[in-house]
């Protein structure tokens, strides 16, 4: 269909996200994206353990900085990767509909993700006040408990829904305070790497979210085992991949949070629950004196 | 140092005299059944164990080992009762049976604190001032969020899960058993609990007071046996959550065996906490609180300040001061009013505690224990404290659930908190400073979910506690203890 | 009794430097020290001692020879139906009221304790503060119960504070001083800590919570918080100092608490007259209702006992 004028298209190469840079997987493989009709749209890196490992080691450098910034920093620059993700909405909806969405459902799907994305802005001051409690302890001792972030948080998002599915689960871990390494869709990796930009111009710091692309079967061990990840959270997993996250995550007491079934264009996809789910409960006690 | 010169002593001259609590009012029988479904019903095999006091080793009583068949037995009568009367029952009702539990746990507060210290060998006063009131109190808290629910889960339904199975440790037995039983049933959901297999009468004390206080058969359901019939709960295919306190090591099989139920989980495991003293601290205060921090129950406390960081420029100080005060420890006798370090539950916590006093010593630790007496028969184990350790050793890594400290020295507040975080467990902190700043600073620094400053061990209803990272899953007590015995609805 | 050399008074150390208390926590050890049960001839052994613990006190402005007589008459005689009681360890009285005391108590071992400094509230020049001390001692006074001038300690004017305890004890001679810190209108334990510092450093042979002018008078928190300053300064300097609280202790059960937070706190040394006094008007006759029920099983009533 090109004409012979035409101009010769520049190609994207998709990486990997890692500690704020896009390197290649150091494994130097690749695996085929195809369209639905079977035209090859990318060559998509299969990150390999030894990835996910350098992601986990950005992501645990990352926390201390992350969680202690303030909950007005966290939700402006929340809103900021919205106003991002919105300048470039054009972009997302031509790649989820080259990976085989429609364009009605992909305008949607965009939309949806950034307003999920301003949903979130908005809770990063407000979680906080609505989960903790101040406790009218039988002694002379002011007693509150509070929410802190877990820590270091492995996602496996949703493999059909490459753009909304993937920031509905990283949306609630970072502004809760988590840094997290995610594992993009497996048939639809496009967006997640294109959102990796769009986190990389929306000042959020380096490490705080890393993306990796490559196949399930191979990585969800890591993402479940790996001693120093405090939370795995999976979302489309069968039984028997599930049984195993929860056997791999029993050694260092991961949290596992199951997100199965969930309806992600649903407005039940997104609650302060979701927040919670990545968060510990901290309580201090100090004696009233003189 | 002159100090070394200026000694107090506290050994001789006027001795208090023997103060034992009468054992004249409390009932306790030769042998205890199963309870379920509201009766005292034998087990299958006929098969009892005993249980001794480790005080002087005689047998107390003997208790009912569960099987597999009674374990199914309870769980049926939980779940008759789940379905019938009590996830039916009007909220406030439900409500009106805790409190009832409560009322009635204060009436009968000195049996029930005379026989945990018989059976456990916590010193009476720990048993008839913490664990009991605290129990009572439990109940008490949580009987009022019967009806309260929508309260606490902001813009969310909830419905309550079924069947809880609980499997609860030696060290705080009643009071374990109304952390887990108080909030289960206030939420709508009915319990087989078992306690520790070597203190198992209080519990059975309780059962009595539950088919006393009416509570509809089967609410409540308790169960005696070891780890295996432990498992066998933890198993059961028509169980809907199971909440353990006990060793992160157990909590571990626990959660492999749950992979691929529905089953809602809730687990209390070790710690290794550490409590950081700085220099510009309330010093004798912060000697207490060390003190409160791993004497407290003989140490057999999972979130026990077991891990002493003090700043160096008072670490002389602190360490001459606390040498000081363990010499005032009365150890002994667990049922004299005037004790304050009991026996060691068991023979085996003895011999682990035990082995890592080798341990210490052989990994070149200096030791020192208070010079106190002790008793010929029974399981005891002096106050002991370990100097010139560091993080490589194993006493500062693994948890001993005994009463023995580990002091290591720190220089900056960021020597101090790396150390203080440098450790799978996160159960809970102490840190000690007159600074404002400097407190919030630690506390929120400090991964873990119990963080007391200026203070240590203390507890509360209203006060939410769990673990990070390998010191558990999930939160009992205060409105977050909730969460565990509910189904937030989407 | 043999002269020794006093102890003179070493530098003002900086009392903001020393060690802060928590009062919760102080709280929460003084109530441990609460539970403990003392039964038995450990009982008996405790009120014998704290019999012989105690000041005899009358300090009114209504007091006379003849009110002074009976009290020491009292201290002589504190039930002859019972067998082996102590005496007390003291008389104490207004300046004037020294000779009579010394007259009426001889030589029987009984000290003569005199209040002194513009007693209670400190409120007078050194120059009168320190001719009072002087006229007491000449009077016969065995020991000085003096006040510190609190206004002077609050505003932080402490050399003012050390210069006038170290001028009173010179004044003492060979008279024992107790420091007044009148607990109850410093405020805060942290304050009461530095007071406790200050006189010990002063010269003080003992520190004593209160007037029983003010309230709250003597209270646990406070000794305790007395008790741990006394034991840092013994080991740090090698001096014992004597601890006095006054006012407010009336029951025998709780004199006998202050005893176990004593032993528990400063040890066997101090479990004698000799560092130890209670300051009170009634305790003496609580104590031995409690050695008489204690001897015969049978609980007293107060009119068995006399009120001198």
């Amino acid at each position: 269909m090109a004409e012979a004028s035409a101009r010769v298209p520049v190609e994207k190469t998709y990486k990997i996200y890692i500690g704020g840079k896009f390197p290649r997987t150091e494994s130097g493989r690749y695996f085929l994206l195809q369209d639905p009709k079977g035209a090859v749209i990318a060559n998509i890196c299969r990150g390999s353990r030894k990835d996910f490992r350098n992601a986990v080691v950005a992501a645990r450098g990352a926390f201390a900085g992350w969680s202690a910034a303030t909950a007005y920093l966290r939700g402006q620059i929340l809103y900021r990767i919205a106003e991002m993700l919105e300048g470039r909405h054009d972009q997302f909806v031509a790649e989820l509909v080259l990976q085989g969405v429609s364009k009605r459902k992909a305008k949607k799907e965009v939309d949806a993700t950034v307003d999920r994305l301003i949903y979130y802005a908005g809770w990063a001051d407000k979680y906080q006040q609505v989960f903790s409690s101040v406790n009218p302890v039988n002694s002379s001792h002011f007693n509150f408990s509070v929410l802190e972030p877990t820590g270091v948080v492995s996602m496996l998002v949703p493999d059909d829904s490459g753009l909304l599915g993937l920031v509905s689960n990283i949306a609630p871990a970072i502004v809760g305070g988590n840094t997290c390494v995610v594992l993009a869709s497996e048939s639809m990796p496009l967006c997640a790497i294109s959102f990796a930009e769009v986190l990389h111009a929306s000042d959020v710091p380096a490490g705080v979210v890393n993306i990796l692309t490559g196949f399930r079967e191979e990585l969800t061990t890591q993402f479940a085992s790996h001693m120093d990840v405090n939370a795995v959270v999976f979302c489309d997993s069968e039984v028997g991949v599930a049984k195993s996250i929860h056997i791999e995550a029993a050694d260092n007491m991961k949290r596992v949070i199951s997100r199965v079934d969930t309806r992600w264009t649903d407005d039940s996809a997104q609650s302060p629950y979701f927040v919670r789910d990545t968060q510990e409960t901290k309580t201090t006690w100090h004696p009233i004196g003189g | 140092m002159e100090s070394q010169a200026n000694k107090l002593a506290f050994n001789d001259g006027w001795q208090y005299a023997p103060a034992p609590e009468s054992t004249d009012h409390i009932r306790i029988d030769e042998k205890y059944d199963l309870f379920i479904g509201g009766e005292f019903v034998a087990p299958e095999e006929g098969r009892y164990f005993e249980t001794i006091n480790p005080a002087n080793e005689k047998t107390l009583s003997s208790v009912a080992l569960a099987n597999e068949a009674d374990i199914d037995r309870a769980v049926k009568a939980a779940r008759k009762a789940y379905n019938g009367p009590w996830s039916k029952m009007k909220a406030s009702e439900r409500g009106k049976y805790i409190f009832r539990i409560a009322r009635m746990l204060q009436e009968r507060a000195r049996e029930f604190a005379t026989i945990e210290t018989l059976d456990g060998g916590k010193p009476i006063r720990e048993s008839r001032d913490i664990d009991i009131p605290l129990a009572a109190a439990h109940f008490f808290y949580y009987a009022g969020w019967a009806d309260k629910l929508a309260y606490a889960f902001p813009g969310r339904d909830t419905r309550s899960l079924g069947v809880a199975a609980q499997i609860i440790p030696w060290n705080f037995p009643l009071l374990m058993a109304s952390w887990k039983i108080a909030p289960a049933l206030a939420c709508g959901n009915t319990v087989v609990l078992k306690p520790a297999e070597t203190t198992p009468l209080t519990a059975m004390k309780l059962a009595e007071l539950i088919q006393d206080a009416g509570l509809p058969p089967g609410v409540v359901n308790i169960v005696t046996g070891a780890g295996a019939t432990g498992a066998t709960m933890v198993n059961h295919p028509d169980v809907d959550k199971i909440a353990f306190t006990g060793s992160t090591s157990v909590g571990r099989i626990i959660r492999k065996s749950l992979a691929g139920t529905n089953k809602k989980y809730t687990l209390e495991l070790g710690g290794k906490a550490a409590n950081v003293i700085f220099e510009d601290a309330a010093i004798d205060q912060a000697v207490e609180g060390i003190i409160n921090g791993i004497f407290f129950n003989q140490g057999h406390v999972c979130c026990a300040g077991s891990r002493l960081l003090v700043q160096e420029s008072v670490a002389d100080e602190v360490i001459d001061k606390l040498r000081e005060r363990m010499e005032t420890l009365i150890i002994g006798d667990p049922m004299d009013k005037n004790t304050d370090i009991g026996a060691i539950n068991s023979a085996e916590q003895l011999e682990t505690i035990q082995s890592y006093l080798k341990i210490g010593q052989d990994e070149g630790a200096e030791m020192y224990q208070s010079s106190c007496d002790v008793p010929g028969s029974g399981y005891w184990c002096r106050p002991t404290i370990f100097t010139g350790v560091s993080q490589s050793n194993r006493i500062v890594q693994e948890e001993i659930f005994g009463p023995v400290l580990a002091i290591q020295t720190f220089r900056t507040l960021e020597e101090g908190l790396t150390k203080a975080n440098n450790t799978p467990y996160g159960l809970s902190g102490g840190v000690w400073t007159d600074k404002g700043a400097k407190i919030f600073k630690m506390t929120q620094s400090m991964r873990a979910g119990v963080i007391w400053a200026n203070t240590f061990n203390k507890f509360d209803p209203t006060s939410p506690f769990g673990g990070y990272k390998e010191s558990g899953v999930g939160r009992e007590g205060g409105l977050h203890g909730l969460d565990a015995y509910v189904k937030v609805e989407v | 009794m043999s002269v020794i050399a006093l102890p003179i008074a070493s530098a003002l150390p900086d009392l903001k430097r020393i060690t802060p208390v928590d009062e919760v926590g102080v709280n929460e050890r003084v109530a441990r020290f609460q539970t403990r049960s003392i039964k038995k001839e450990s009982k008996i052994e405790a009120l014998k001692t704290v019999l012989s613990m105690i000041d005899l006190t009358t300090l009114e402005g209504q007091d006379t020879p003849g009110k002074v007589r009976q009290l020491c008459q009292k201290a002589i005689h504190l039930h002859d139906s019972l067998p082996d009681l102590p005496h007390v360890a003291a008389v104490c009285v207004y300046p004037t009221m020294v000779g009579i005391a010394r007259a009426a108590l001889g030589d029987r071992g009984i000290n003569v304790a005199s209040v002194a400094t513009a007693f209670p509230s400190g409120m007078s020049s050194r120059k009168i503060k320190l001719e009072e001390t002087r006229t007491a001692v000449e009077e016969g006074a065995d020991e000085i119960d003096m006040v510190i001038s609190r206004g002077a300690f609050l505003q932080g004017d402490y050399h003012f504070v050390f210069d006038e305890i170290a001028a009173v004890k010179e004044a003492c001679g060979d008279a024992h001083l107790k420091v007044i810190l009148e607990t109850g209108e410093l405020g805060t334990l942290d304050h009461v800590r530095r007071a406790s510092v200050l006189a010990m450093h002063a010269g003080a042979d003992f520190i004593k919570t209160s007037t029983g002018k003010i309230q709250p008078a003597a209270t646990m928190p406070v000794t305790f918080v007395m008790l741990k300053a006394i034991k840092d300064f013994y080991q740090e300097t090698g001096r014992m100092v004597g601890m006095k609280p006054a006012g407010g202790i009336s029951a025998a059960k709780l004199a006998v608490h202050y005893l176990v937070m004593l032993r528990e706190t400063l040890g066997n040394a101090w479990m004698t007259p000799e560092w130890f006094r209670f300051g009170a008007s009634s305790l003496a006759n609580d104590v031995l209702m409690q050695l008489q029920k204690q001897a015969t099983g049978v609980y007293q009533s107060a009119d068995y006992f006399s009120k001198d």
